[in-house]
């Protein structure tokens, strides 16, 4: 195995905090660098205290230090996404966006990744998107989706300024993702803030417009394997209950536990994220040194 | 003691009642009505707000903006009003509701989450909206706390901010509290408001609590037309604080009139506080949650009181009708 890519964290709040724990452990990519804008932030204080670069100047830091910075991770909000992805294009580093900006290509590691390795900058829709494209995917897989509409709903403590500043972003990027990536004809996308002590897990709803004569048992059968494969790299993903199958549609619960290593377990929808976005780096990494590999 | 907006909302929460089934025709003739009366601002749109035609809430018969366009044809002195949730909606809504000629716009968040709100209600501003914040489910905040999110949505350009008990669930001596807390933080420019529905058969008597603690635009529905056991019925509240002597420009014999004539006939069913709406104030759970229970309960041959308890036991926010059906799903099998 070739040495691990060094990757920069751009953006201090949850999100960037739980990334963090999960690239220390990934074999293929190495958390070189945090970079917020508060210095007082609890993330750029955990990042120093692991031993990463830290800097509270932004986007500059990065394109002044590429050698820490060949992937960006971009956990702020979508507006500073599109202010930054030109830079670091230009900078010739490899964003990861996880706000909704989608300037790039969507992408959910069990659905679409390989069609999108090469490209600069990719974009992980939202924690909704990646915890029902998946879902949506596997129902698609077996019959015409005319129709998917999702409702996620998550505990206030694990929505930032970020994911708030972003809302309208989330829902309109969450429903093309669902048609663009999910293969539904057409997407609706819901996020509902609970504020309820103590916190509620992150919870998913999947419904799909479905034929009456869709394979019901296909269909169940699709969804459990599509649940397993997110599992991988997802742990705490699961269906809550089985699909619920009514007339002209089905609907599918959807629970994501955390791994709590940042926020506590009911913030699934930070890991979702993160651990996607994890995945999505080592692949690209991987990928890239094959094909550097191969060129050589 | 000053005038009240009174604002009517049959064709918005009326929207849950009628299983988001109600029909231009129905729009004119409920619109024409409440115009002709004197109610100054009508709200238009899926009981979920703009964009709620949905599974999870249930789809509009007739597409919301061909109603908001037909109010806006009819009336002849009330302005149109529209909602939005920040997350079911967006603010491409309040544009295409704006280029309608909707004139008035409430932003609705859950209670604590006012600061999802911001962005939206400084659009309404742009586009030249009236905009209110609308505080949802305010029974699950302290007055202290209530006061802070309205502050919120005051600095992001509501010109009213709304305590707004969705759930049916408050007291008089609770609604003062928070409409007071309300008053007191708000700079006096900011109107405060009050939404209140009749699970506890509480709506009229919130609302004059909520006008003596300084409240100036109130909510009602006519025939109390709308979720759970409904809203304070308009007729009643121009009727009641007429005989407060305050003054609302409503006039309260016409507003008898529209609710006999022409809202009593578009009733599915009466508003009544049979024991899952009763449960909804008691438990203080979502007004609009009724019709999804009883519809999730009989699928799974559950009890609707028992589902709505579950939620309110979870503490369920606006919005999550979706959990309804995962409710009863677990208590069936349980």
């Amino acid at each position: 195995m070739s040495a691990r890519v060094p990757c920069a964290i751009l953006g201090s709040g949850n999100i960037g905090t739980d990334l963090m724990y999960k690239l220390m452990r990934s074999p293929w990519l190495e958390p070189a660098a945090m970079v917020g804008i508060d210095p007082a932030s609890d993330g750029l204080r955990r990042a120093a205290a692991e031993g990463l670069a830290v800097s509270a100047e932004g986007a500059d830091w990065i394109v002044e230090h590429p050698e820490h910075c060949q992937f960006v991770f971009e956990a702020t909000s979508a507006k500073a996404h599109a202010a930054n992805a030109p830079r670091f294009a230009e900078a010739g580093l490899q964003s990861i966006d996880l706000t909704p900006a989608k300037l790039g290509p969507g992408v959910v590691p069990v659905v679409n990744l390989d069609s999108h390795w090469s490209a600069p900058d990719v974009n992980m829709i939202t924690c909704g998107g990646q915890a029902t494209i998946p879902m949506v995917a596997a129902v698609a897989s077996v019959c015409d989706v005319a129709y998917a509409e999702i409702v996620a709903t998550i505990s206030s403590l694990s929505a930032g300024p970020g994911t708030r500043q972003s809302i309208d972003e989330f829902t309109r990027t969450t429903a093309r993702g669902l048609e663009e990536i999910g293969g539904a004809e057409r997407g609706k996308a819901i996020i509902i803030l609970n504020p309820a002590d103590p916190p509620i897990m992150m919870r998913d709803t999947v419904f799909c417009a479905i034929p009456d004569d869709a394979d019901r048992d296909a269909i169940v059968a699709a969804v459990t394997a599509m649940r397993d494969r997110v599992a991988e790299y997802v742990p705490g993903y699961r269906l809550r209950t089985d699909p619920v199958f009514d007339e002209g549609r089905v609907a599918l619960f959807v629970e994501v536990e955390g791994a709590a290593d940042y926020l506590p377990a009911y913030a699934g929808n930070l890991d979702i994220m993160t651990a996607a976005a994890v995945k999505v780096g080592e692949v690209l990494a991987e990928k890239r040194a094959a094909s550097r590999t191969v060129l050589a | 003691m000053s005038g009240l907006t009174i604002v009517d909302a049959t064709l918005r929460d009326g929207s849950h009642a009628k299983r988001h089934r109600i029909s231009v025709e129905e729009t004119i003739a409920v619109v024409g009505a409440l115009d002709r009366a004197g109610v100054p601002v009508i709200e238009v749109s899926h009981g979920d707000g703009l964009g709620g035609s949905s599974f999870t809430y249930g789809f509009s018969a007739t597409d919301e903006y061909e109603l908001i366009a037909a109010a806006v044809r009819t009336a002849q002195r009330a302005r149109i009003a529209v909602l939005l949730l920040p997350g079911v909606g967006t603010k491409d809504d309040l544009v295409r509701a704006r280029d309608l000629g909707a004139q008035v716009v409430r932003v609705a968040t859950h209670c604590t989450e006012a600061d999802i709100s911001p962005s939206h209600l400084a659009l309404a501003r742009e586009l030249g909206f009236t905009a209110a914040g609308f505080l949802m489910m305010a029974h699950m905040s302290t007055p202290e706390a209530l006061a802070g999110q309205a502050a919120i949505m005051a600095d992001a350009g509501a010109q009213v901010v709304y305590v707004t008990d969705s759930a049916g669930a408050l007291i008089p001596e609770q609604v003062h509290a928070r409409v007071s807390a309300l008053r007191e933080a708000l700079p006096d420019d900011v109107a405060v408001g009050f939404h209140g529905h009749q699970n506890l058969s509480l709506g009229i008597g919130n609302s004059l609590a909520a006008a003596a603690a300084g409240a100036t635009w109130i909510d009602g529905c006519t025939c109390g037309l709308g979720a759970g056991a409904g809203n304070a019925p308009t007729e009643l509240l121009t009727a009641a604080f007429d005989k407060a002597g305050v003054p609302t420009g409503v006039d309260p014999i016409a507003m008898m009139d529209v609710a006999e004539d022409v809202v009593r006939p578009m009733l599915d069913r009466p508003q009544v506080i049979d024991r899952a709406s009763l449960v909804l104030g008691y438990a203080g759970v979502y007004s609009s949650f009724l019709l999804h229970a009883e519809r999730a309960a009989e699928r799974f041959g559950v009890s609707a009181a028992d589902v709505l308890m579950e939620a309110g036991r979870r503490k369920a926010v606006g919005g999550q009708e979706d959990l309804l059906i995962d409710i009863a799903a677990e208590l069936a099998t349980a």
